[in-house]
């Protein structure tokens, strides 16, 4: 199959050697399979090695790759060149994050957040492995399952406006995974996690602008998750006002 | 386990502009949907001052009804009935994802429950509009 040529005009960022990240152009000769990642490594091993950018498992399930491509974000191993061509392909760090290095973003208060949720099942009491595992029904499966589908790529938080103009809010892929336990019918975790959750950088930051579930890759949709939460936490909330014994 | 740390000297913070909301439609559309919060609340602060204007006195209801007849109001009621209508649509469809309704087990789809309350509020708007139609023209 013939080949054809597209640029990528690539972010680069070198700490201590420059203030603000420039824009390098690479010409790159493409098969009709290749998607933006297969470019990245082609120009990291035959064209300049010095270029930074994570990746893990070119198959859409590591949620390694984010970048922003064309201004979108998007998982670098799920694009296709030939859907830019001939025009020239903007590949820059994920939006709202602090930059390590040309592509790399700062992840540390990403994990910081998703910590804080606690997103494992929570159990008052643990049961001896004796008495087997925790079951669960078909349908307790189906209230939670898409929720967990997240692969913490941090797409929705370089869409979310109220991220980067507050880094403080947890976000919609922390939240979406804290609510995910909550659904599940092993768990009794939830009112751990109201403190996190219905904080006013939580769940109440969120002004519903629905970005982070278009751009998931997974279908997530933690905009709805986030809603949910809401609903839920008043609902628990004018519980504990009327009926303050049966707090839980 | 504590993470690891990049150092934090190196790192570059890209500020996010003032004009972020025009980069994208999505973003327009949101800010849009805020703005139309200002007009509809307009909107009250009329209405309740016109409600207000009922107890000053025959005369003073008049003067104002007369005043919201000048083009400059009836331009901003229109401003507001579109922001109105804007607002509302929209939020239908963000109840469909706050509120999904389920059928047996399964959620309707987004665009079902958006027409359901599209039409609810099509037919009260209706009711509303004949009540008012059927009042003597002296009430």
């Amino acid at each position: 199959m013939s080949e054809r040529t597209i640029t990528l005009d690539v972010t680069r960022y070198r700490p201590h050697q420059e203030a603000v990240p420039t824009v390098q152009s690479y010409a790159i000769p493409f098969p009709d399979d290749w998607v933006v990642l297969d470019a990245l490594n082609h120009i990291k091993d035959q064209v300049d090695g010095s270029l930074s950018y994570r990746w893990s498992c070119r198959m859409g399930v590591c949620g390694s790759c984010g970048m922003m491509v064309n201004g979108e974000p998007k998982l670098s191993c799920a694009v296709f060149l030939r859907d830019y061509f001939p025009r020239a392909i903007r590949v820059e760090p994920l939006s709202n994050f602090p930059v390590i290095r040309d592509l790399v973003i700062d992840m540390s208060g990403f994990l910081d957040k998703l910590k804080s949720v606690k997103p494992w099942i929570i159990r008052e009491q643990e049961k001896p492995l004796s008495e087997g595992e925790y079951l669960q029904s078909p349908r307790e499966l189906d209230a939670y399952q898409h929720f967990s589908q997240c692969i913490n790529c941090m797409l929705c938080y370089a869409a979310c406006p109220v991220f980067g103009l507050d880094s403080g809010f947890v976000g919609p892929a922390a939240i979406a995974l804290g609510y995910r336990y909550n659904l599940d019918s092993r768990d009794h975790g939830t009112a751990e996690r109201r403190e996190v959750l219905g904080d006013h950088e939580g769940i109440w930051q969120c002004t519903f602008v629905g970005e982070c579930s278009v751009v998931c890759p997974k279908h997530v949709d933690p905009a709805a998750a986030i809603q949910r939460v809401k609903v839920d936490t008043a609902k628990d909330w004018i519980l504990s006002l009327v009926m303050p014994w049966g707090q839980r | 386990m504590m993470a690891t740390r990049p150092d934090p000297a190196g790192l570059y913070h890209p500020a996010m502009p003032a004009t972020w909301w025009l980069r994208k439609r999505s973003y327009f559309l949101f800010m849009l949907r805020e703005l139309s919060s200002v007009f509809i609340a307009g909107f009250l602060v009329v209405l309740l001052l016109q409600i207000a204007q009922i107890s000053s006195g025959e005369d003073a209801r008049a003067a104002f009804s007369a005043m919201l007849r000048s083009p400059g109001w009836i331009l901003f009621h229109g401003v507001a009935l579109a922001f109105a209508v804007y607002h509302s649509v929209t939020w239908f469809y963000t109840t469909s994802i706050v509120m999904p309704l389920r059928v047996r087990g399964r959620e309707l789809p987004r665009w079902l429950f958006t027409a359901l309350n599209i039409g609810a509020w099509a037919g009260v708007s209706l009711v509303i509009l004949i009540l008012y139609l059927a009042l003597p023209a002296s009430a």
